[in-house]
């Protein structure tokens, strides 16, 4: 049994102009018997910054709540929000904190910078991080994802194309893996608002 | 008053709500050489007298204004040894900052936790308070700051400010010379005015030290 393939779970973020795009499947499984079909893997962590938790669902649901106890702290002495760049090193140190028995999750952080410029990044379980310029993939349907954002993707969309982009990328993705599925949960985020958007995919 | 009879213990309140020893580390500090700091548009500036005790001590070797990170600085009034354990602790915690988010810390933030270490030894068994007054010159995100600690652990920012001996004549004499939109020039020139004027003996570059920090955010010590 692998444990990082134990709950299934998606996860891509992407670049856009001026903007970013998260999307996660909804499916939660215990190895082959699917439990939920509206399982939340993408929070907010504040209006410009969002969290995306692949892989084991107890230590994504840990992890979050450290994360937002330490986020909630910072705001509270600086009076001021985190930004992306300061907040991925944050998880990066709290992931390697635990380097001998890791948290057994890939994180995805996106958010909008300094002049709204959008950041993304991965890591994996102890931390090391992974910046990128167009997008990041993470989950058991990584491999696809990858596949599927490489050849879909194009430098400066605008959001309502991000958005298709980054929900036919997913779709497609998962399609392709047993553990994740059951739709979408896509954010697209502008310095002036967060779209939501629930995908209907494949309900196996 | 019956306060003597309370001054054994730091960690024990006398009846008039004082804790005696406290008040004798602000006393320290009060005997130490002047020391003062200006706030100006675009930047700060930190002053002190360096009076040696003889003049075959090496004066280079000796520096009462340090930098914490290379855009905050310090300097203070009171005991040099207590002022250097200070300055490695703020330094430590500087960097432990920087090393959770890749930031430097903000002034606020910094002159924060060094005040809650001075605090610490206003409450702990067997330890003294510190018996130094320290002004932190900084200029971050927030633009230029200046904060005064003292020994009990509380922290004020201000516009100008002084400490040691002539307190009191150098607090006047900043009033009258302080106006909201000085440039750092001008500060700089204030500051060494306001030391000129309890300066017992002939003033000069090496008697005096100064520290600067401008909008290119590098903290410089003069001289150095």
């Amino acid at each position: 049994m692998q444990i990082f393939e134990y709950n299934g779970s998606a996860l891509v973020a992407m670049v856009g102009k001026n903007c970013f795009a998260i999307a996660s499947d909804q499916k939660l499984g215990v190895q082959l018997q699917t439990i939920a079909t509206d399982f939340q893997r993408i929070s907010k962590i504040h209006d410009r910054l969002f969290l995306g938790l692949s892989g084991l669902a107890t230590d994504a649901q840990t992890l979050y709540q450290r994360l937002v106890f330490r986020h909630k702290l910072y705001q509270l002495r600086e009076e001021r929000d985190m930004k992306p760049e300061t907040f991925a090193n944050l998880v990066s140190a709290i992931l390697y904190e635990k380097r001998f028995g890791p948290y057994f999750c890939q994180p995805v952080i996106a958010g909008l910078g300094d002049e709204d410029k959008p950041f993304i990044c991965t890591m994996d379980s102890i931390g090391a991080k992974e910046l990128a310029k167009d997008f990041v993939v993470a989950g058991t349907a990584s491999e696809s994802l990858y596949g599927a954002c490489e050849s879909m993707f194009k430098e400066n969309m605008e959001p309502e194309e991000l958005f298709e982009t980054v929900s036919q990328a997913l779709l497609a993705s998962v399609d392709g893996d047993c553990l994740s599925g059951w739709g979408g949960h896509v954010y697209v985020v502008t310095p002036t608002e967060v779209k939501e958007r629930i995908l209907k995919g494949r309900m196996d | 008053m019956g306060d003597s009879q309370y001054s054994f213990s730091l960690t024990t309140f006398s009846p008039s709500g004082k804790l005696v020893q406290i008040e004798h580390a602000l006393t320290a500090v009060g005997s130490g050489q002047t020391s003062l700091g200006i706030k100006a548009a675009n930047g700060v500036v930190i002053a002190t007298e360096k009076k040696l005790p003889s003049i075959l001590v090496d004066e280079t070797s000796v520096q009462k204004i340090q930098c914490l990170t290379p855009n905050i600085g310090v300097v203070y009034s009171g005991m040099g040894p207590d002022f250097r354990v200070l300055v490695r602790k703020s330094r430590k915690q500087a960097e432990q900052y920087h090393r959770l988010y890749k930031e430097p810390i903000p002034v606020t933030q910094l002159v924060r936790e060094t005040a809650a270490v001075m605090q610490e030894f206003t409450q702990s068994g067997g330890v003294r308070p510190f018996g130094v007054s320290l002004l932190v010159a900084g200029y971050d995100d927030n633009g230029p700051q200046l904060y005064q600690l003292d020994p009990s652990g509380s922290y004020f920012s201000w516009k100008a400010s002084a400490m040691g001996k002539n307190v009191s004549n150098a607090k006047t004499f900043l009033e009258k010379r302080y106006t909201d939109d000085m440039e750092l020039d001008d500060a700089v020139h204030t500051a060494i005015l306001t030391l000129k004027e309890g300066f017992e003996g002939q003033i000069s570059g090496k008697n005096i030290e100064i520290g600067i920090i401008g909008t290119d955010k590098k903290f410089w010590q003069a001289p150095l």
